[in-house]
């Protein structure tokens, strides 16, 4: 390798470090996003109170 | 088509099937860029193996543009034809553009430090690109700043709009001032100045990228029709509860 290869590691350990953390946080949001409509459908919280 | 998809759970259910096809095209796209990239496309003869950072840098630019511009279209589905996924597309795409012009910026200054002896110069390419980092970032803050969606929405509509007169600013500055960056070289009038054996690599790259944007953005969207779901319920829930108490 070169005398820059730090330069070039440095750049797709950082791009890689980042994309990860993009997919990461995707999964993670959607599976808390899911988790919390399963429990409130569970709950019922979908239907409408009945007054009177 | 757009029409078709604007209702969020036909939506749900054509990105459900999509998406795991565009997660495995984008693993084949960015490996098969990355063996070209590290096994097939030949060092420079000016910039030696330092131009296996371009195959980062430059697709990243590429989306940083482009999800701006999925960005303001969106702002303008939001406040003119009031298209009930623009917003939720609008929001999805903020992060994913913010983490593209990240990488491009720090990619670009790894590159610049043994090319050029620094890593950063105050020119018009690259000042342009941290003025889009930060309007990404106040467009993220907006959207948390305010609570209601719909309003919210409205606010970063209008904030996205004002911004996207840097897009342009960004694409020609390199034209239009005398910058250390250098002039396009794969866009421009009279076809690329790349050699294939660069340019495929590049491209492969790019091809990828953009792919592993979609996805995000799809995968994104459906996060936040469920975020706003959750939210539905939970108002309705209080509301069953307060009519339950009284």
């Amino acid at each position: 390798m070169t005398s820059h290869a730090a330069f070039i590691a440095s750049a797709y350990v950082i791009t890689a470090v980042v994309v990860a953390g993009l997919i990461v946080r995707a999964v993670v949001d959607h599976r808390i996003q899911r988790r919390a409509l399963a429990e409130l459908e569970a709950r019922g919280a979908g239907r409408r109170s009945r007054r009177g | 088509m757009i029409r078709d998809l604007a209702n969020p759970t036909r939506f749900m259910r054509l990105s459900g099937a999509l998406l795991p096809w565009l997660a495995g095209l984008t693993a084949l796209m960015i490996g098969a860029g990355l063996y070209m990239t590290w096994f097939t496309a030949p060092a420079d003869y000016q910039q030696g193996e330092t131009v296996r950072i371009m195959y980062l840098h430059v697709p990243t630019a590429w989306l940083s543009l482009f999800f701006y511009m999925i960005m303001a279209s969106s702002a303008l589905g939001t406040l003119v034809w009031r298209h009930p996924l623009a917003d939720v597309s609008q929001k999805a795409a903020a992060p994913i553009g913010a983490a593209f012009t990240f990488i491009c910026l720090v990619t670009g200054s790894l590159w610049g430090k043994p090319m050029w002896g620094t890593y950063w110069q105050w020119d018009a390419r690259l000042t342009s690109m941290l003025v889009m980092l930060l309007i990404y970032l106040g467009i993220m803050a907006l959207w948390r700043a305010i609570e209601e969606p719909t309003r919210a929405a409205r606010a970063v509509s209008i904030l996205t709009l004002v911004g996207a007169v840097n897009v342009p600013i960004v694409k020609f500055s390199v034209d239009w001032w005398n910058t250390l960056h250098q002039p396009a070289s794969v866009f421009r009038l009279g076809g690329p100045t790349i050699h294939p054996s660069m340019l495929i690599p590049l491209l492969v790259m790019a091809v990828g990228f953009t792919l592993l944007g979609i996805a995000l953005h799809l995968s994104g969207m459906r996060t936040e029709i469920l975020r706003r779901r959750v939210r539905t319920l939970t108002i309705l829930e209080a509301e069953r509860l307060d009519a339950q108490a009284a």
